[in-house]
């Protein structure tokens, strides 16, 4: 306990278990040593690299979402979806709870995750606090579990191959956003801890 | 790299806790009404009422669970009459037409998923109501696993909503979103929130710390 300044005491949230957990290196990570569960994350990319993370994903989101995923010609007349249009037809059909889910889990919480980080991220390069930078964070450790898009593209890839067959499938550009927005997204989400952010805020805070 | 540990001592008995959104480690004194004086979060010792709460979601999603699998979740209308889909014909399906990968993908996700999540979170709410001390670590990961590939199941609501936007041919073709659909849905949600209502803390509540290594 000499190097207290360091060495932080560890409570295990799935096993309980009270431990030591030196201060990680870039890219570090602690597992606790009896359950594995993962317990820090050290600092990965620079707070810069990450604001463009957020950035680019935001990007990509309207992307996704602005162009139609898929489109289907059959017997001379042509449909197209994006991910809200599907939500709609589903609302249409008097199905509004499952409406509801599909465009929370897949749209709605992924876009709150991307906004919650860019705000508790951009005023931190200018050294400022954001305003309410505490209930955003907890906002934000709520959000998390229900971001549904990974699943969301297996299922766009699951009608593209049951509908091959009946029609001419054309991919259009939000496909291919769809799967950029994954993919930063889970960048995103490993590059993240909120303890890290947390300590940020605590020394701008001090200061 | 590993944290070093602290002679094998719980939380509990040293009245320790780790706040889960700002990662402050806090005493306390009593279980209730407690703040994260850090960051103001509400920190329990333990999930309030974790095994009633997690029984309760997961009851409803049993119940549900049955719909879901029996009623169609998929209704389409075609020049030649109309044909009603349920999960499990999705799936042979997707393997008729020869897809198999996909087949599996989905098999995997919208039965098997559902399935041994209902299953293995009933066995970790029995281990410990049971007090049971048997594989503590192994009843972690099945907990963190059951955590992942929640929402996998979803995969098939994505697909009725997109095949619902897609396939509206006037007079040809139209699919309609089924009842199943409904219940589905609605047994994702709730094994979702019964695996979150439940502590995996409370695994190891039961062990003693000489029984372990």
């Amino acid at each position: 306990m000499n190097d207290r300044a360091s060495t932080t005491v560890v409570v295990c949230h799935d096993c309980d278990l009270v431990q030591r957990c030196d201060r990680l290196a870039i890219g570090q990570r602690a597992q606790c040593v009896r359950c594995g569960a993962m317990l820090h994350r050290g600092a990965g990319m620079g707070l810069q690299a990450r604001c463009a993370l957020v950035l680019a994903g935001l990007l990509v989101f309207c992307l996704a979402n602005g162009f139609p995923l898929v489109s289907m010609s059959a017997q001379g007349s042509r449909t197209a979806t994006t991910l809200f249009g599907a939500a709609l037809a589903l609302w249409r059909q008097d199905m509004q709870p499952v409406a509801v889910l599909v465009v929370g889990t897949a749209m709605l919480i992924p876009l709150l995750e991307l906004l919650v980080l860019g705000y508790l991220m951009f005023p931190l390069l200018w050294d400022r606090v954001p305003l309410g930078f505490d209930r955003i964070l907890r906002l934000l450790h709520y959000l998390q579990p229900w971001g549904m898009a990974e699943v969301f593209l297996m299922g766009v890839l699951v009608a593209l191959v049951k509908l091959a067959h009946l029609a001419d499938i054309v991919i259009g550009a939000g496909l291919w956003a769809f799967g950029a927005l994954i993919l930063l997204l889970a960048l995103n989400a490993s590059q993240f801890d909120s303890r890290e952010l947390w300590a940020c805020y605590r020394t701008l805070k001090t200061d | 790299m590993l944290p070093h540990t602290e002679n094998r001592l719980a939380g509990a008995t040293l009245h320790l806790l780790s706040c889960p959104v700002c990662g402050q480690t806090v005493r306390y004194t009593s279980a209730e009404a407690l703040a994260c004086p850090c960051c103001g979060t509400h920190l329990f010792a333990r999930k309030h009422a974790s095994l009633s709460r997690a029984w309760a979601w997961l009851i409803a999603a049993v119940l549900c669970y049955i719909p879901a699998n029996v009623l169609p979740i998929m209704e389409t209308r075609t020049l030649f009459g109309r044909q009603d889909d349920t999960i499990l014909s999705g799936v042979v399906y997707l393997w008729g037409a020869g897809s198999w990968p996909l087949a599996v993908v989905v098999f995997v996700a919208s039965i098997l998923v559902p399935l041994l999540k209902i299953l293995s979170l009933s066995f970790l709410l029995l281990s410990v109501h049971f007090h049971w001390r048997w594989a503590p670590l192994q009843r972690t990961r099945l907990y963190r696993l059951l955590e992942t590939i929640g929402p996998w199941s979803m995969l098939d609501i994505y697909v009725v909503a997109l095949l619902v936007a897609l396939v509206q041919l006037r007079g040809l073709a139209t699919i309609q979103a089924g009842p199943g659909a409904l219940a589905f849905a609605a047994v994702v949600v709730l094994t979702m929130l019964a695996a979150h209502a439940f502590d995996p803390r409370l695994i190891w509540d039961s062990v003693k710390e000489t029984v372990h290594d």
